[in-house]
């Protein structure tokens, strides 16, 4: 018998080597996947971060503003109306010009101008209105540059640009420098793009308006698709008898789930809008598509999460006469909620995210006003993205990269909530 | 314990399977806590429980055994009714308890379920407090008027099951926490504190190591005293060290109901003896 065992132990040998080659070439596939994975979300966020890293900061001009009575109190009595009457634009206007000497008032007035913002004339005017004492004194004050400057500023253009890809000439370039030297330009934090809504001037265009629409989506669908959801779910998996019926909802929930998005949109479009009238443009009617679109993943993560549930919790709490309801809601669910936060966590996620069915519903709209309530006219962050995306402006190129990464912001906020949830629930359930 | 009427003195073996009437034994007791008539069970269109009848008496042990699949747990579930949660379960039959039907239309399976506990296989504590899991079955029927008074019923069950030395200081610690053997403890404390008359067991130290074992078996002989216990077991020791009676199961089949003793040593039925003597599953 030795010299069967001896041929047994060479083959275990011989197919161990073959095992073992196998499992490290499979290990091998599976890091080398994570590997691209995480290769292509480097990318991703280095490719953003570069673009959009310098719309988050803007160039601003410091300038001498002679603030005349004749220009910015024109009934001449200081009043609050007299005041925010005044010629602000005029008053920027010659500081520019007195900042650079050697320019002609007349003659580069367009080409001074487009160094400034329009801002600057409402900066100065607030400034004066909130002080009446200043007006017949000289005032230092930092406004805006134009995004032309800006661009200059960062190094995107320069004198080698080519004049059909640059705003500003060559002279132009020389009075920046100019007031460089003296100090008189810094760039700090882009306040316009958190607190502004959309502009057709990049320096002033920002992403509250989308942020503030995307907020009330994210409400509309917390308060509605969580617990109908939920709901359905719970009815579905704990009290719905098992028949053709039940069968034949399960399979049609299954099959809503892979519905293209913009069809929901053409849905909000007839029902909401048109039946019910409510108002186009509305993150209210852009949160009730988005909640019909995300109820199927919600009930069906909700779903899988309460059947994990294990029976033996159920039979214990039944045996001890808890009725189903007192089962379901005092042992199964609160068991069951870790899982069911993380489903709805990522199907409001990924809603979030949306935008064709968005823009079945009218909120593409060009919305410079910040919502007030879910009713007001708004866009959304992944609308806003695609409307700057479509500019060929350089600034808002870099804006465009900017609302990116706003939005991805929001969504990891979203599911680092989740987590902490996840987490407190997961250590409260034992 | 309640006197055993035989109801057949004739301990000539039988061969065939005997049909409801023929049971081998004493299926039925004087003044029984509940009764079993004619119970069948079917799980869809497959019969799985044929015409079970017995008596389950007040203060006794009965220990239910036959091979995996003969129906033992299937019969238990019907006792309270936890049949009712598989949805294509079908019981018929009549069972009461002290004279109450409990398929009855003024019987309520909450308050069946009140009165006739039930502990499992595998302990499955609520993945809540020491506390909370005795304390759940007294607050959900309003069973303490105040805290004193849940206190008092929380502290009387781990007492009664020996838990209480052991955890006193920790009641506010997950009951996942504790050993299989005081899971399984602070399970029958759960049931207990509901103030049941009956208790189901399944099988409830198949997952214990001996010593854990020892202490449920002695905690099933204390608890006889106030109440009805009945319970599956795989092992024939474990039917023989706690019960007073014993039913052997055969294929969805009552076979044979003997005082313990007597089953074991003196066997009524040729398949309740294969069984016992190791030469059937
Ligand atoms: N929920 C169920 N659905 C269908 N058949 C079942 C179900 N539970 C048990 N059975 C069947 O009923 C029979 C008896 O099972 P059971 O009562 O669990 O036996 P035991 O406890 O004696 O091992 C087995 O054949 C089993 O397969
Ligand atoms: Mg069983």
């Amino acid at each position: 018998m030795a010299w069967v065992l001896e041929d047994a132990r060479s083959a275990v040998a011989a197919s161990l080597r073959r095992r073992h080659a196998r499992e490290r070439r499979f290990r091998l596939l599976g890091l080398a996947a994570v590997l691209v994975g995480m290769l292509f979300l480097l990318l991703l966020f280095v490719t953003v971060l570069s673009q959009g890293i310098g719309a988050f900061r803007q160039t601003e001009l410091m300038l001498p503003m002679d603030v005349t009575a004749a220009q910015v109190d024109p009934l001449g009595d200081g009043s609050r109306e007299s005041l925010a009457a005044g010629n602000y634009d005029a008053v920027v206007r010659e500081a520019i010009h007195r900042s650079l000497p050697g320019t002609a008032p007349r003659a580069d007035r367009a080409a001074l101008v487009a160094l400034v913002s329009v801002e600057a004339g409402f900066r100065l005017r607030d400034r004066v209105i909130a002080a009446p004492e200043l007006v017949g004194q000289r005032v230092e004050l930092w406004v805006p540059s134009s995004d032309d400057v800006d661009l200059y500023v960062q190094g995107r253009v320069n004198r080698d640009t080519p004049l059909a890809a640059r705003e500003l000439e060559d002279r132009q370039f020389d009075w920046v420098d100019a007031l460089a030297a003296e100090g008189r330009v810094v760039r700090v934090f882009n306040t316009a793009l958190i607190k502004n809504g959309d502009s057709r001037n990049p320096e002033l265009a920002g992403v509250r308006a989308a942020f503030r629409g995307s907020l009330y989506m994210l409400a509309v669908m917390l308060v509605l698709a969580f617990p109908v959801g939920v709901a359905a779910a719970v009815y579905l998996e704990e009290f719905a008898p098992r028949n053709r019926w039940t069968d034949l909802i399960e399979v049609n929930i299954n099959n809503l789930a892979a519905v293209p998005s913009i069809v929901y949109g053409l849905l909000g479009l007839v029902v909401f809008i048109n039946w019910l009238a409510l108002p186009r443009s509305a993150p209210l009617v852009g949160g009730l598509v988005l909640a019909l679109l995300t109820l199927p993943v919600i009930i069906i993560s909700a779903r899988a999460a309460i059947k994990a549930v294990p029976a033996t919790l159920r039979d214990a709490a039944l045996a001890l006469g808890a009725s189903r309801v007192q089962t379901v809601f005092g042992h199964v669910l609160p068991q069951a909620l870790p899982g069911i936060i993380t489903g709805t966590v990522i199907g409001i996620a990924r809603a979030l995210g949306e935008t064709a069915p968005l823009l079945m519903i009218g909120m593409v709209a060009f919305i410079a006003d910040i919502p007030r309530s879910p009713l007001d006219p708004s866009t959304a962050l992944p609308v806003q993205v695609y409307q700057w995306a479509e500019s060929p402006d350089p600034s808002f190129v870099a804006r465009t990269a900017a609302a990116i990464m706003v939005l991805l912001a929001f969504l990891f906020a979203m599911n680092l909530l989740a987590l902490m949830l996840r987490r407190k629930f997961e250590g409260h359930a034992g | 314990m309640a006197a055993v009427t035989p109801q057949s003195e004739d301990h000539d073996k039988a061969t065939t399977m005997p049909s409801e009437t023929e049971v081998v034994g004493t299926p039925f007791v004087d003044t029984p806590c509940m009764r079993v008539r004619d119970v069948s069970v079917r799980y869809g269109g497959t019969a799985v429980l044929h015409n079970v009848s017995l008596d389950i008496a007040h203060h006794e042990a009965l220990a239910l055994i036959g091979a995996s699949g003969s129906g033992k747990s299937t019969f238990l579930r019907c006792l309270n009714r936890m049949n009712d949660t598989i949805d294509d379960a079908r019981v018929s039959g009549e069972i009461r308890i002290d004279d109450d039907d409990i398929h009855g239309r003024d019987m309520d399976v909450v308050a069946l379920r009140a009165r006739v506990g039930m502990v499992f296989q595998k302990p499955n504590p609520f993945p809540r407090s020491i506390y909370d899991n005795v304390a759940y079955g007294p607050r959900i029927h309003g069973l303490a008027g105040n805290r004193a008074e849940l206190d008092d019923i929380v502290h009387q069950c781990l007492d009664r099951v020996g838990l209480l030395a052991e955890v006193k200081d920790r009641l506010d610690a997950s009951g996942t926490s504790l050993s299989d053997g005081q899971q399984q403890r602070l399970c029958i404390a759960r049931t207990l504190a509901v103030g049941p008359e009956v208790i189901l067991m399944d099988e409830p130290c198949s997952a214990l190591d001996p010593i854990a074992t020892a202490r449920i078996e002695d905690l099933i002989d204390a608890l006889r005293e106030r109440y009805a216990i009945v319970i599956v077991t795989h092992s024939m020791q474990q039917a023989a060290r706690v019960s007073q009676r014993t039913a052997y199961f055969h294929k969805g089949q009552l076979i044979e109901v003997d005082e313990t003793d007597r089953l074991f040593t003196n066997p009524g039925h040729r398949l309740t003896e294969d069984y016992i003597t190791g030469r059937l599953g």
